[in-house]
């Protein structure tokens, strides 16, 4: 169903944290941007779609001072608003947001890190654009920061934090169908498992919260009213997200998930583990009937690697792309 | 990220080291006295009370630089001395196998069966020293206090945050390469076979549910690889069937012990990040390290009985590399270093600080000032 391409090379090798891979396809000007994280850096390839030209940069994590060790990066998204695309990079430091191509930061926000440390980690992971102009954080303190982002500019205002969940954020997903008649914006999810479900505007409201199992949820997405989510127990599970109703159960992988991507016109559905794999399955959510349906359609085995990010590069699920821990490469695949 | 590595990096790392000085100890047929002192000396500072007491508060990794600085000092706190090379050598070793373990982790939390396994091992090289062997089970216990509590989420955390630091290291090891545990390009082999990890399912089976949770129909796919059910579950605690291998001496389950070995490091694959740039060290890092280090010295226990030499090399290249472990009568130069927090001070002890990395012997005479620091502790404790 899909065979490799040429892999793009990268400066660094990818760093092992959830979701370590974004992909932003900007079609007025052929290009495709790539960001995987390293350490303490965001290396970030531009690649042409004639596979003439690549271009890198990187990007550091900020430090409040000069003298401090470099803090560690934990996750860097694209995020996509209607008047904009933005780079959020979230550290054990605070969260900057670039201009999409990395080239300006336009925002700072530090993170409250105690005086003396204490045992709880502190970083912000989960980072999703919702609606019209919201970018979403996530906090190891368990919060959720709304962030108010103008059409330009970097007058991006601390909108309201959300407290709601009470383990470290792991992901945050926007509705990525396109669909207007969705009633949920956003799913959060935690180290516990737990799904938030929100409604975004000026107070995002709570719509659902489903329960987890004690299993860390390591990514999510949220597609026609579906949350899909992957655990850390190499499942699966697909719920309706307003009602919490679990549609599907899928034993995927025989390690801890670390990446779900949706193709959103397709409903391709990839998946992504430490066990070496990456898995293409087919969604077809039917709304009528509420009814789910999960097909496997094809396996990937990148050998001796464990997967930390994969993503599709078109919303049909034509190409996808994947990165693995130690690996100074962006591996491809494309629909034979 | 994770707060909580250190007595992970620790025990693990330190284990690592133990395993590797007990088989060159005995290949080269030092007598049974020096080798249990040897072991006895490095495991009681190790598992002393103040010393775990400093490395259990949560705090960030040290870095490469730092780690290396506090294992070399274990390393010499009893009667056997290690030149800069083989120092250099053994950790490399050391965190290769480090690296094979985390790797190949089953779930975030069996990184503590791999360390139990070490302090299991550990407890038989000082079985015959009841006070030692104290210290090693008032740690253990520790231990299961402060992780016991903790979530696979924040145990997968800490995992990422040692591979991070075990990031781009690719250095072949010759008994890895040998049992194809590690492929010629210095990555660690992964397989698609095997039981699941316990807690999991075999991959391959999607279960579709009617609105009410029913299940409706199940459907089977083809997982690409070949996993059987999973294994019983492991004992966690202070005693016990550990049921995972990582973490329990290679060296005795990959080398026969009669023959005698040639430890072939070769070339490394990649440049490691470890020899980062040397100026400056970030400021954190060397208040650390200034913590760390108090009054270090660097000399031959003269108290102790007569020191000999142990030649270890087997063939004359290694010779040439310097690569050997030894006893020795020669005395080193005293380096003292005062533990300063003034910016002045501090570029000083960055000069310092990357001297004493390096093993130079020359000498320099700043005050001391201990304190809580990690290594006067070290020598306060002194050889049992």
């Amino acid at each position: 169903m899909y065979h490799k391409e040429k892999s793009i090379q990268i400066k660094n090798s990818a760093s092992a944290l959830y979701n370590n891979l974004c992909v932003l396809r900007i079609a007025p000007r052929r290009l495709t941007y790539f960001t995987v994280v390293h350490a303490n850096v965001v290396n970030m390839v531009s690649a042409s779609w004639d596979g003439l030209n690549y271009s890198h940069r990187q990007l550091q994590s900020k430090e409040p001072n000069v003298a401090t060790s470099p803090s560690l990066i934990m996750q860097a998204a694209f995020c996509v608003l209607p008047s904009r695309d933005l780079l959020v990079v979230t550290s054990q430091k605070g969260i900057q947001i670039y201009e999409s191509d990395g080239s300006i930061m336009v925002y700072w926000h530090a993170l409250d890190t105690p005086e003396t440390p204490t045992a709880q980690a502190v970083f912000a992971r989960g980072i999703a654009a919702v609606w019209e102009n919201y970018i979403c954080v996530g906090l190891s303190s368990c919060g959720i920061l709304v962030f108010d982002v103008p059409s330009k500019g970097s007058n991006i205002t601390l909108s309201e934090v959300l407290e709601e969940h009470k383990e470290p954020i792991t992901d945050l997903a926007q509705e990525c169908s396109g669909s207007q008649d969705c009633i949920a914006d956003l799913v959060s999810a935690d180290d516990s498992g737990t799904l938030c479900v929100w409604k975004s505007g000026e107070e995002f409201q709570l719509l659902n919260k489903i329960g987890g199992f004690d299993m860390s949820c390591s990514s999510v997405k949220l597609w026609k009213g579906t949350a899909v989510a992957g655990y850390g127990t190499g499942q699966i599970r697909l719920y309706e997200a307003v009602t919490g109703i679990l549609h599907a159960e899928v034993n995927a992988h025989a390690r801890w998930i670390y990446s779900l991507d949706i193709a959103p016109f397709s409903g391709l559905l990839l998946s992504a583990a430490e066990d070496s794999f990456v898995r293409v399955w087919h969604l077809t959510v039917t709304p009528e009937s509420n009814t789910v349906e999960v097909a496997h359609l094809h396996n990937e085995c990148v050998t001796d690697t464990q997967i930390c990010g994969a993503k599709f590069c078109d919303g049909d699920g034509y190409a996808f792309a994947v990165t693995g821990y130690d690996l100074n490469e962006i591996i491809r695949y494309t629909q034979t | 990220m994770s707060m909580r590595t250190l007595p992970l990096v620790f025990i693990n790392l330190g284990g690592e080291m133990l395993y590797i000085l007990d088989q060159r100890l005995h290949a080269h047929s030092t007598s049974e006295d020096k080798s249990e002192k040897v072991m006895n000396d490095i495991v009681g500072t190790m598992f002393s009370q103040a010393f775990m007491d400093e490395i259990l508060k949560p705090q960030l990794l040290y870095s490469h630089r730092t780690m290396k600085v506090v294992l070399t000092r274990l390393a010499h706190v009893s009667i056997m001395k290690l030149n800069a090379v083989s120092m250099e050598k053994l950790y490399e070793l050391m965190l290769m196998a480090f690296k094979y373990q985390v790797f190949l982790c089953p779930r975030p939390k069996d990184l503590l069966l791999i360390s139990y396994n070490h302090i299991d091992t550990i407890r038989g090289f000082v079985k015959d020293t009841p006070a030692v062997l104290n210290k090693v089970d008032e740690t253990h216990r520790k231990i299961i206090e402060i992780y016991s509590s903790m979530t696979a989420g924040e145990f997968q955390l800490l995992r990422q945050t040692l591979l991070t630091f075990l990031q781009d290291t690719h250095i072949c090891v010759s008994i890895f390469l040998k049992n194809k545990i590690q492929n010629p390009n210095g990555r660690f082999a992964l397989s698609t076979s095997g039981p699941v990890p316990h807690g999991m399912d075999v991959p391959g089976v999607i279960r579709i549910f009617d609105r009410k949770g029913r299940e409706m129909r199940q459907r089977r796919f083809a997982s690409g690889g070949s996993y059987s059910h999973p294994t019983k579950d492991a004992s966690f605690g202070l005693h016990g069937d550990r049921v995972i291998k990582l973490g329990v001496n290679m060296l005795i389950l990959y080398v026969p012990p009669l023959i005698n070995i040639v430890w072939i490091l070769l070339k490394r694959s990649q440049h490691t990040r470890m020899d980062a740039s040397p100026n400056p060290l970030a400021k954190e890092e060397l208040n650390l390290l200034a913590c760390l280090m108090g009054t270090v010295e660097i000399e031959n226990a003269s108290g102790c009985e007569t020191g000999f030499q142990i030649n270890l090399l087997a063939s004359a290249q290694e010779e040439e590399e310097g690569y050997a472990f030894y006893f020795s009568d020669e005395s080193f130069e005293v380096i003292n270093i005062q533990a300063l927090k003034d910016e002045h001070s501090t570029t000083q002890l960055a000069q310092i600080a990357k001297l004493f990395v390096e093993q130079e012997e020359t000498s320099n005479n700043v005050n001391s000032n201990k304190g809580d620091d990690l290594l006067a502790m070290m020598d306060d404790l002194g050889p049992l």
